[in-house]
């Protein structure tokens, strides 16, 4: 028995995946490098205008909109102020607005790909069919392995963290919306038809605004996933509050690894907290 | 003018349609053909033509393909066979863009939730048909708007469905489908997520606008009284057939088959029970043999304060009351003909009840049932409603 096992040969799997990566890379190496110097300094370049910002405008800012956003309550704005700072006086300012851009970039990409995709999926079956086991496989691989291709595609720095972040964060955007057409009411999509409505008019007009807070649902848990990955992404090179994480780890030292944690758990809380409040009823 | 015509119309829902076909024409029933193939039957070969300004009811219980066939005729869902002509055009072969305009410019469908847009006011509503055929921004607004000032809810323009009550949320309904000026509408149950008695408005507000707009009307429900009061000709389904169609006096009195004299046993008593179901024997006094001291006599005994006049014939000439027999008591009057009054209301035995309550609530006395002439009965209030309230078991009153 355990013969006949071992005479199968190892199939070569490995292989194949590796040289099709290698064929990839060759092939797009023109579009990949474009890519990567231009995605580079356009990110360089926001991240120099947010640090150009003075710390203490930004920080007002913040909790201005948080105060919107929040329908005039003073939890976030307060939270935003005191955390902010704490992160400024920590001296991880400017390594927080790389993690803002980053994560800025990764969000909009993933969205700007996922909402279609969500809104193929739900019009067609057999795209649903083909693109929920994708997406399975996307959000149960572990981070890491998209810093693979990443790397092979971009080498190291930003884009090839956005690349990844793009890759693990965009399944709960495509999800939510797909689900979020799919559930509006069966006699509202008739009545949209039966006016004649166009397909688009149909989407726009009707499907689109009664999803939208299951759609924003996805949105904020892809920007979520997405600065999840920043501490992942900065092992690639990606510059940000993560490569602290990671020095500090690196080094074993406890104190600074929990300084920049704190930072990274602050800052996510203002996100979700405000991406969130985007999404209530007024 | 013919509007409207279904030919031969099958809808089948479900992958092997072809071999359920094959059963239904075998007259398979309809539980036997799910298990079979797993396809379900929504209408078989239907069949029928709509009249321009009719009120067309379907009816049927539920899951009797009412829904589905009322969406075949604007092809919400495609027809597995057979054909559909609009004014002559046979709607089952347009390409899409064909079959927009037409649901643009030709028919607007009613729902039975209302179907309105919650996350548009009730204005951005009425105006979602003429917005979607490009009309421009103030044209729509006015038409919207004149169309809400029919409904009586302009007022409301800038609120949201959630904010109104369900009775004003089909008005809603309603303007909306009519801001297009459609030439057909479709209503699927669009009375019946209502209670009773907004319920009547609404189909009066409908009997009132078909008297003013004449529309194609295809309206759907389950309830017979609904479909009497508002249908020029109703259809009964069953199973996705039509059973019969015609005039609701036309199902009434000569129904088809047992299946539809069962249902029709379900009608308001008050529409089927007539004068001589309800009506009870009268205390008669005669003209002219009887004096007061007769009719005092017999008041005691019955403990009644009214007889009914009648000669020898029983001719009906009116009433006495017992006041009046005591003064002619009192004037040794020989007879009660001097004191008889007739404004008494007087009714047929075959007049339904429906008819007779307007009449005996206005009245102070009770209402007599009179056949040529002849008193047959008398008619009292309390016995009346008791009939109607005892529906369940009122089947012994038809004998
Ligand atoms: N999309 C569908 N797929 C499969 N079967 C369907 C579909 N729509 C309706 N049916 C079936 O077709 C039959 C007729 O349904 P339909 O909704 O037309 O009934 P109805 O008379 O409108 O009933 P109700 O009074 O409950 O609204 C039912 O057996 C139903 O299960
Ligand atoms: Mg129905």
């Amino acid at each position: 028995m355990n013969n006949f096992l071992n005479n199968i040969p190892k199939l070569e799997v490995a292989d194949t995946v590796e040289n099709t990566m290698d064929w990839l890379t060759k092939t797009f190496s023109g579009l990949f490098k474009v890519m990567q110097t231009g995605g580079k300094s356009v990110m360089e370049s926001v991240t120099a205008l947010l640090t150009a910002v003075p710390p203490i405008v930004f920080i007002l800012v913040v909790a201005i909109l948080a105060f919107f956003a929040t329908r005039r309550k003073f939890g976030l704005p307060v939270f935003s102020i005191f955390g902010l700072l704490f992160i400024y006086n920590q001296g991880l300012w400017e390594q927080l607005m790389n993690t803002f851009t980053l994560v800025l970039f990764s969000s909009i990409i993933a969205i700007v790909l996922g909402v279609p995709i969500g809104i193929l999926m739900s019009k067609n079956n057999v795209a649903e069919n083909s693109i929920k086991p994708i997406l399975d496989f996307m959000q149960t691989m572990p981070g890491f392995v998209y810093l693979i291709p990443a790397v092979a595609f971009f080498g190291i720095g930003v884009v090839p963290g956005v690349f990844a972040s793009v890759i693990f964060a965009l399944p709960p955007t495509v999800r939510f919306t797909s689900l979020g057409i799919r559930q509006v009411p069966k006699e509202l999509v008739e009545a949209a038809d039966s006016f004649g409505s166009t397909g688009a008019q149909k989407l726009f007009k009707v499907e689109l605004p009664l999803a939208k807070s299951t759609i924003m649902a996805g949105i904020n848990q892809t920007v979520l996933l997405s600065l999840s990955m920043v501490v992942i992404a900065s092992m690639i090179g990606a510059p940000g509050l993560g490569r602290e994480v990671l020095s500090a780890l690196q080094r074993a030292q406890v104190g600074n690894g929990f300084v920049a944690g704190l930072s990274l758990v602050i800052f996510a809380i203002i996100v979700d907290r405000l991406t969130q409040s985007l999404n209530q009823k007024k | 003018m013919e509007k409207l015509r279904v030919e031969h119309v099958t809808k089948i829902f479900g992958k092997q349609t072809a071999q359920a076909l094959k059963l239904v024409e075998q007259q398979k029933s309809k539980t036997e053909i799910l298990e079979k193939t797993g396809a379900t039957v929504g209408v078989y070969d239907a069949n029928f033509t709509v009249n321009e300004g009719e009120i067309f009811v379907i009816m049927g219980l539920s899951g009797s393909g009412k829904s589905t066939l009322i969406r075949l005729l604007n092809r919400l869902i495609d027809p597995t066979s057979g054909k559909i002509h609009i004014d002559g055009q046979n709607i089952t072969s347009l390409s899409k863009g064909e079959l927009q305009n037409i649901r643009r410019e030709k028919m607007s469908m009613v729902f039975q939730n209302f179907g309105l847009f919650p996350h548009r006011t009730i204005l951005e509503n009425t105006e979602y048909g003429l917005e979607v055929r490009g009309i421009s921004k103030e044209q729509r607004r006015l038409k919207a708007e004149k169309a809400l000032q029919n409904a009586g809810l302009l007022a409301y323009k800038d609120q949201y469905p959630s904010q109104l009550s369900g009775g004003m949320q089909q008005r809603v309904g309603l303007a909306r489908a009519l801001a297009n000026d459609p030439e057909i509408l479709l209503m699927d149950e669009a009375f019946s997520a209502l209670d009773p008695l907004i319920r009547k408005d609404m189909q009066d507000e409908l009997l009132e606008l078909q008297a003013n707009v004449q529309k194609t009307i295809i309206f759907i429900t389950h309830d017979l009284n609904e479909a009497l009061r508002i249908g020029d000709r109703i259809a009964i389904m069953k199973d996705g057939k039509i059973m019969q169609i015609g005039t609701g006096e036309e199902i009434l009195t000569n129904p088809a088959n047992d299946y539809i004299r069962t249902f029709l046993e379900d009608v308001d008593r008050s529409k089927v029970l007539t004068a001589e179901n309800v009506m009870v024997r009268p205390m008669t006094v005669n003209i002219e043999n009887d004096g007061p001291k007769v009719a005092l006599q017999r008041m005691r005994e019955e403990e009644i304060s009214v007889l009914i006049a009648v000669d020898k014939q029983r001719q009906f000439k009116g009433y006495i009351t017992a006041n009046d027999a005591l003064e002619g008591a009192k004037n040794g009057l020989k007879s009660v003909q001097s004191f008889v009054k007739t404004d008494m209301p007087t009714v047929d035995s075959t007049t339904v009840i429906q008819d007779i309550l307007p009449i005996i609530s206005d009245s102070p006395t009770p209402v007599a049932v009179v056949d040529e002439g002849k008193l047959r009965g008398i008619l009292i209030r309390g016995v009346i409603i008791e009939s109607l309230a005892s529906s369940s078991q009122g089947g012994e009153l038809n004998e």
